[in-house]
């Protein structure tokens, strides 16, 4: 009986873990894309914000999720020119700026949450999807393919970007823009053009990570400040994963696993304040980061540099 | 192979009209008119800061013209950006290598050109036709390897390959020698010759005579922005370009008198480092440097100089030996407890380095001295007292500047140097490491500062001077250390034929240590 139990917990910890690695999947390959090129989005967790509220609001109101997610898309496009415009064409501090955005993100959803809704309101988000046959498979069935549509998508985006980045010539001119722009640029590439792509995918990708955490859940709904830092865990996710889509991968199942971890030792009360687990994944991400800048890969070197033609930083 | 090949024009020659280019403040180019054939070496010769680089960045698209025109092949042309110059067929090579490491070679050969797979890259094909060219023109390079792993010469053949894959008619090489290692220089010639043979175009910047000498079929000289003259090998000689470049006759202001002493001063035991990457950069060096005594540090960049430089200079942390300065042992001593028992340090960065480049000149002079009971009486400056000396001593340095209150940012390479000569020299060393000392230095501030060298050398102080530019060391050097891999490879007299020091600076020959640093495993070597 109790070895059964056991293995349901271990089963429901690992399915929500998937679940979970969703919104860090989004935004840490949308992190890293722009950050490849050269680009520290810091606004990650704004953004990400907007994206929940946006989608939230659009689909409540008119009943309609993928309408939702359009407007989240459309919104993240908003939010990437904006920071691009700030980053790239002007030049900004990038650490600084991006400050400024997830400021600006947090306050934003959180007044028009209170103008359009004021209270929190619940709806249905995306259902399940189980896949035939592949959910049959013993626990991986149960953990991997009874998800839905969202989980799928992110996972699927980790093999694209990849071949993205290391088989296109997109991803050619990327990996060139943030390492040495002077090069990219003396072979006629638009350093400007390039990064301000890449934060605009990026962005719409935090933004549709947002949308996951309202109207990609079963039971659908918004509250302030619901990214809880999962913006900025994206962003230490993207030095953990030395800037390789599968490090991401990697990444976002081991924050995902504590998270998930440590909703459950909220639930099961075992006599240690509840506040302990909650920083679980904050303390995890420190520890992290302050490892992984031992070894030496080399990380796009010109990033946070604005790009100036002649000037050779 | 011919499926990833676009069709570019030849070119047959280009012409400059007039062209003026204005930087704030600056007039880098002053109408200069210039015409290019193809299957001709023609050299630029210039001093840093004469205007040829920007010249031919306007020749490249890099930079628009203020005035004047391009003309390729009789018709005049707007480029845009590079990439409209490389569409007539104009491909350049910079200073700064425009690589990017982390990628393969293939990878930077085939950026920003069109993939036949697209969206996807074909590598395959491209590899077909890089290994075809690399072994056209001997260049033996791996289209795998990743730019990081491959040596300054090797990075520019793959610079030249990449321009070649894009089928361009007209090349334009910035400095490409300066990186160089004088055997690489000469294989490097004999590819310069192979491209005009083939019916290239070059165009050759360099402020070397003798390589202007030895390669062109014409020679233009620049000088302040403005073509100061033209002419061809067989019409002229080393005086006359030197003077043209110049703008005066060079003669040298200075003459080493007097044999080096015997009192060593300096001596190097075993010195071990690492660098900026942890690996070790310094194995085991040893040497002695003696009273009035200019030991030259030769070696292809990277192989340890800087390293040793900041390890004497107490910047970087030793693995292991011993730096004894006067008998007593320097390795445990911090920055600042080193300059007060008389050492004197000129940064390879003199920007970064050398000067607080937002200070005014005055407060660079003080860097070192501002807490000696000269300059400050407890915890306050002594504001006139400093700016006295501090006028004083640019005064005697000549630095040519507005005013001593100018930030240092504001001058040029050659007076920033001086201001750092003045801080060094003026706190009356014991020791002396310069280096890189006139790294991008004009000639005229160039001749100034060796003749400050040597003059510091004449009264007896020891200088360690670590130099990329061979003619400098020659000159400058009782002996020549040369550096590979971090290690000595060997110390020989400056009289030693300059083919040998190359030789040795690529790890090709192991000579016989001449002074006391014995290396028992290497016999002497005759010639």
């Amino acid at each position: 009986m109790s070895e059964f139990f056991q293995a349901t917990v271990l089963l429901g910890l690992l399915t929500a873990g998937v679940r979970l690695a969703t919104p860090f999947l989004f935004a840490g390959l949308g992190e890293m894309l722009s950050q490849r090129s050269g680009v520290l989005n810091l606004g990650v967790e704004g953004i990400m914000l907007i994206g929940a509220f946006v989608s939230f609001f659009v689909a409540f109101e008119s009943g309609n999720l993928y309408l939702g997610l359009l407007a989240a898309i459309l919104a993240g496009a908003f939010m990437g020119l904006l920071t691009a415009f700030v980053s790239v064409t002007m030049k900004a501090v990038q650490g600084i700026s991006g400050i400024g955005i997830h400021i600006l993100g947090l306050g934003l959803s959180g007044l028009f949450f209170r103008l359009t809704m004021g209270s929190i309101s619940t709806m249905r988000g995306f259902p399940r999807l189980a896949i035939p046959i592949l959910k049959d498979i013993p626990v991986l069935g149960r953990v991997l393919f009874n998800q839905n549509w969202m989980v799928y998508a992110a996972l699927l985006l980790v093999p694209i970007s990849w071949a993205v980045i290391y088989k296109t010539t997109f991803g050619l001119k990327v990996r060139s823009v943030g390492e040495n722009p002077h090069a990219a640029d003396s072979l006629g590439i638009s350093v400007t053009r390039v990064r301000y792509i890449c934060v605009v995918i990026g962005s719409i990708m935090a933004s549709i990570a947002g949308a996951f955490l309202t109207i990609g859940q079963h039971e659908a709904a918004f509250v302030n400040n619901i990214a809880a830092g999962r913006g900025f865990i994206a962003v230490a996710l993207v030095y953990f994963a030395k800037w390789n889509p599968l490090g991401v991968l990697a990444g976002a199942f081991l924050f995902s696993m504590i998270d998930a971890f440590q909703l459950r030792i909220q639930i099961i009360d075992i006599g240690i304040p509840y506040e302990i687990p909650v920083m679980l994944p904050y303390i995890v991400t420190i520890v992290v980061l302050a490892l992984s800048t031992r070894g030496r890969v080399l990380g796009p070197t010109a990033l946070t540099k604005p790009f100036v033609r002649g000037v050779h930083t | 192979m011919s499926a990833i090949k676009k069709s570019v024009p030849s070119v047959q020659s280009i012409e400059l009209r007039s062209v003026t280019k204005r930087f704030p403040g600056v007039l880098a180019n002053d109408s200069v008119s210039l015409s290019f054939e193809s299957s001709r070496v023609h050299t630029l010769l210039g001093e840093n800061g004469a205007g040829k680089s920007t010249l031919m960045h306007v020749m490249y698209g890099m930079y628009a013209p203020d005035e004047g025109q391009i003309l390729v092949n009789g018709s005049p042309v707007h480029f845009r950006s590079p990439k409209d110059a490389a569409e007539y067929g104009i491909g350049m090579v910079h200073q700064h290598f425009m690589l990017v490491p982390s990628l393969s070679v293939l990878e930077n050969i085939v950026l920003n050109y069109p993939s036949p797979r697209w969206p996807f890259l074909d590598l395959a094909a491209a590899r077909e036709r890089v290994v075809a060219m690399s072994n056209e023109y001997g260049f033996g390079i791996d289209p795998d390897a990743k730019v990081w792993q491959l040596s300054v010469g090797e990075q520019q053949r793959v610079e030249i390959l990449r321009i070649l894959f894009r089928d361009a008619s007209y090349i334009i090489l910035d400095e490409p020698t300066a990186v160089l290692t004088p055997l690489e220089v000469k294989e490097f010639m004999g590819v310069l010759r192979r491209l005009v043979a083939d019916g290239h175009g070059i165009v050759f910047i360099t402020h070397k005579l003798n390589e202007a000498l030895e390669i062109s079929d014409k020679i233009t000289v620049l000088r302040s922005g403005k073509v100061v003259g033209e002419t061809t090998p067989c019409d002229t000689d080393k005086n006359q370009l030197a003077g043209l470049m110049v703008g005066r006759e060079v003669v040298p202001t200075w003459q080493k008198r007097g044999a080096a002493g015997e009192k060593v001063i300096l001596s190097v035991r075993n010195l071990s480092a690492r660098n900026n990457k942890g690996l070790r950069a310094l194995n085991d060096v040893s040497f002695d440097l003696k009273e009035g005594e200019v030991l030259a540090v030769a070696g292809v960049s990277g192989n340890g100089q800087k390293e040793l430089a900041e390890t004497i200079a107490g910047l970087r942390r030793i693995d292991g030996g011993e730096i004894l300065l006067g008998g007593s042992n320097l390795a445990g001593l911090d920055v600042k407890q080193r300059i007060d028992s008389g050492l004197a340090f000129i940064p390879e960065e003199r920007m970064t380095m050398g000067v607080v480049k937002e200070f005014s000149l005055i407060e660079n002079v003080i860097l070192k001295s501002h807490g000696t009971p000269e300059f400050a009486s407890g915890i306050f400056l002594r504001a006139k007292k400093i700016r006295d000396s501090a006028v004083q001593a640019i005064k005697d340095f000549d630095v040519r500047t507005p005013s001593a209150d100018v930030a240092a940012a504001t001058l040029s390479g050659g007076n920033i140097q001086k201001v750092i000569l003045a801080r060094e020299l003026s706190s009356r060393p014991k020791l002396l490491i310069a280096a890189q000392p006139t790294r991008g230095v004009d000639i005229g501030a160039s001749e100034y500062i060796h003749k400050r060298i040597v003059q510091i050398r004449n009264e007896g102080v020891p200088v360690l001077l670590i130099s990329e530019d061979l003619d400098e060391i020659i000159s400058l050097a009782d002996r020549v250390l040369v550096l590979y891999e971090g290690q000595v490879q060997g110390i020989v007299p400056p009289s030693t034929p300059v083919e040998e020091i190359g030789l040795m600076m690529t790890g090709g020959n192991t000579h016989y240590v001449v002074d006391g640093c014995e290396d028992s495993e290497t016999p002497p070597t005759t010639h």
